[in-house]
């Protein structure tokens, strides 16, 4: 059954519409493979064998209206989805042992098109990180080299698809979290326009930016997915859902189509590593022998992205966080103490060393006095970026960027610098704050700085917002041309 | 620079318990991250809307027709200490 882990998940619907395998094969491959993990990429696991419970009678007629596209394929789904009767913790102590009584929306959908829940894979706490260090459970280790980070915060649903312990996976992408660490895996992610996807069940960081999406094996995997994911929600005011669906895409050739590459995040960008610039620079070659033009562009204030980010996601996330108090759910100290004290200590038990840091500057910049010099210019550069991208979609179809400015680094290495670890995200964020759709591809391998064996490079693709099928179509194009072997070396025959 | 007070000052407003260990790191780790952030300072933004929200959104009405909310028992349920029906919580001046 080996043979099965390697499939696509389009690959594996045809061969069970084919009758060449069955949907119970399948999900138990996997449900055994997730089983015997050893990356950490799960905090909880599905049992082989058939569904424990059958689908109430509602969920079985909507199951059938989408046509059970996805046939039983199994899902693992980030930690950060609340799943109903199953433990959900966003990666935190002080959500151990929540059994949320709801389903969030995008995993209900995906079960209503026919996919059945693998596992909840591990993240950095609340989705702050960029490593998967800062899960409250234990690291995650990267299948290509178990000695360094699958990047973050999704770490755990990329580090499960490329160590085949998952066919595909659904993670959450704030300012980088679903790119960076597909990246970092040698996978395929994508985070979709805001608002594509519904936020209901899915907790909650930085509510203007975090967005549900796919992390795959290839480009029509995340077209699948997002497909049955998307749509508007009446249980969330911000989704919009993607106007004319999701096409698969099947595109060849990049002909008449012109990618900008933005000085500010490529050539110019701090920090970019010497091989992950050769692969950057490979791949626009590759995108003009399909036909693509390739021109260099500006976004001027993308340099400033990262400052404006860690302004407005802290501060939205100190918000969204009051929440965890010790009296609705989840972790309560020191029950004696007086009600206030009792929320400090439980607060101050149950939360991570990022968490804290984020909430306390995310409290500070909103707090009197600082207000508009932190939050208040950091929603100016907000605008500032998304008009550079608009300007930019005027001459250019998509931009194009390397995805991280370097191939995985070592456990441990960026946990004493807080803004090393931010520097991460420095090609992805100026997207996220512009609500646009992103993808990242792997586009080779390329030794760290300092040698080693080959990691994964991820180049990332920008489309104007809602242009999803454009953005998968060109992504197919340029995959077929790298033909990038995902099959991590441990795991490879 | 944020000192040790300010620290002090943002935990409470935070309802965060902070050793004196904290205190000292998140001191230095703050003023370090706002120190990049304050690059911002070297952009004109004079006359620039704040953006607070990116998608243009519209009001979402739903048709007013009474339906069920959840039992209580289950909203209850995840809680820490819930007691006659609610959630409880110790005295302010316990």
């Amino acid at each position: 059954m080996d043979d099965v882990l390697e499939l696509t998940v389009a690959e594996a619907l045809r061969r069970i519409e084919d009758g060449e395998l069955t949907a119970g094969e399948y999900f138990d491959a996997y449900a055994e493979a997730a089983g015997g993990d050893e990356l950490g990429a799960y905090l909880w696991t599905a049992n082989p064998g058939p569904t424990a419970t059958p689908p109430p009678p509602e969920s079985e007629t909507r199951r059938r209206r989408a046509g059970d596209s996805l046939r039983g394929a199994p899902l693992a789904v980030k930690d950060i989805f609340c799943t109903e009767g199953i433990e959900t913790t966003a990666g935190s102590r002080i959500l151990e042992g929540y059994r949320p009584p709801y389903t969030a929306t995008a995993v209900r959908k995906l079960a209503d098109a026919g996919a059945r829940l693998l596992g909840k894979t591990n993240m950095d706490e609340f989705a702050m990180g960029s490593s998967t260090e800062n899960s409250g459970y234990g690291p995650v280790l990267n299948p290509w080299d178990r000695e360094r980070v699958p990047g973050g915060s999704s770490g755990g649903s990329a580090a499960a698809v490329a160590g085949r312990v998952a066919p595909w996976a659904i993670g959450t992408d704030t300012g980088g979290s679903i790119r960076q660490p597909a990246s970092l895996c040698g996978i395929v992610g994508l985070k979709p326009t805001y608002g594509a996807v519904s936020h209901y069940g899915m907790i909650a960081f930085a509510s203007s930016l975090d967005q549900c999406g796919p992390l795959t094996r290839d480009v029509t995997d995340a077209a699948l997915l997002l497909r049955a994911a998307e749509g508007r929600d009446a249980c969330d005011s911000t989704s919009v859902g993607i106007d004319g669906g999701v096409e698969l895409p099947s595109r060849e050739d990049l002909d008449g189509l012109r990618f900008g590459v933005p000085r500010e995040l490529s050539a110019e960008a701090e920090g970019i590593e010497a091989g992950v610039s050769e692969i950057f620079e490979r791949t626009l070659g590759k995108i003009r022998e399909l036909g693509g033009e390739v021109d260099e562009c500006e976004l001027p204030h993308a340099a400033h992205g990262l400052s404006a980010y860690y302004v407005l996601a802290p501060a939205e996330a100190s918000a969204n966080l009051a929440r965890y108090d010790g009296v609705r759910y989840g972790l309560r100290a020191d029950a004696d103490a007086d009600l206030i004290a009792m929320y400090e200590r439980t607060r101050a038990a149950g939360f991570g060393a990022e968490v804290k840091r984020r909430i306390m500057l995310g409290t500070y910049a909103l707090s009197s006095g600082y207000y508009e010099a932190y939050y208040g210019r950091a929603q100016r550069v907000r605008t500032k970026i998304a008009d550079d991208f608009r300007a930019a979609f005027e001459r250019f179809d998509y931009l194009v960027t390397p995805t991280s400015p370097t191939v995985a680094f070592k456990i441990g290495e960026r946990t004493a610098d807080p803004l090393a670890m931010y520097m991460s995200d420095f090609c992805t964020v100026p997207m996220s704050l512009a609500g646009i759709p992103a993808i990242s591809i792997p586009a080779g391998l390329a030794e760290p700085d300092g040698g080693g064996a080959g990691l994964p490079v991820g180049f990332q693709i920008a489309a104007p917002a809602f242009d999803e099928s454009g953005l998968l179509d060109a992504a197919h194009a340029l995959e077929r041309a790298i033909d990038f072997d995902t099959r991590p070396p441990g795991v490879r025959p | 620079m944020i000192d040790r007070k300010q620290v002090l000052h943002v935990g409470r407003l935070a309802r965060l318990e902070l050793t004196d260990d904290e205190v000292d790191r998140m001191s230095g780790e703050l003023s370090t991250i706002l120190d990049h952030v304050e690059r911002m300072n070297q952009l004109d933004l004079e006359g620039v809307e704040p953006t607070s929200h990116i998608v243009p959104l519209e009001n979402v009405l739903r048709a007013d027709e009474p339906r069920p909310s959840w039992p209580r028992e289950q909203v209850l349920e995840p809680a820490p200490d819930p007691a006659e029906g609610a959630f409880r919580v110790p005295s302010p001046q316990a």
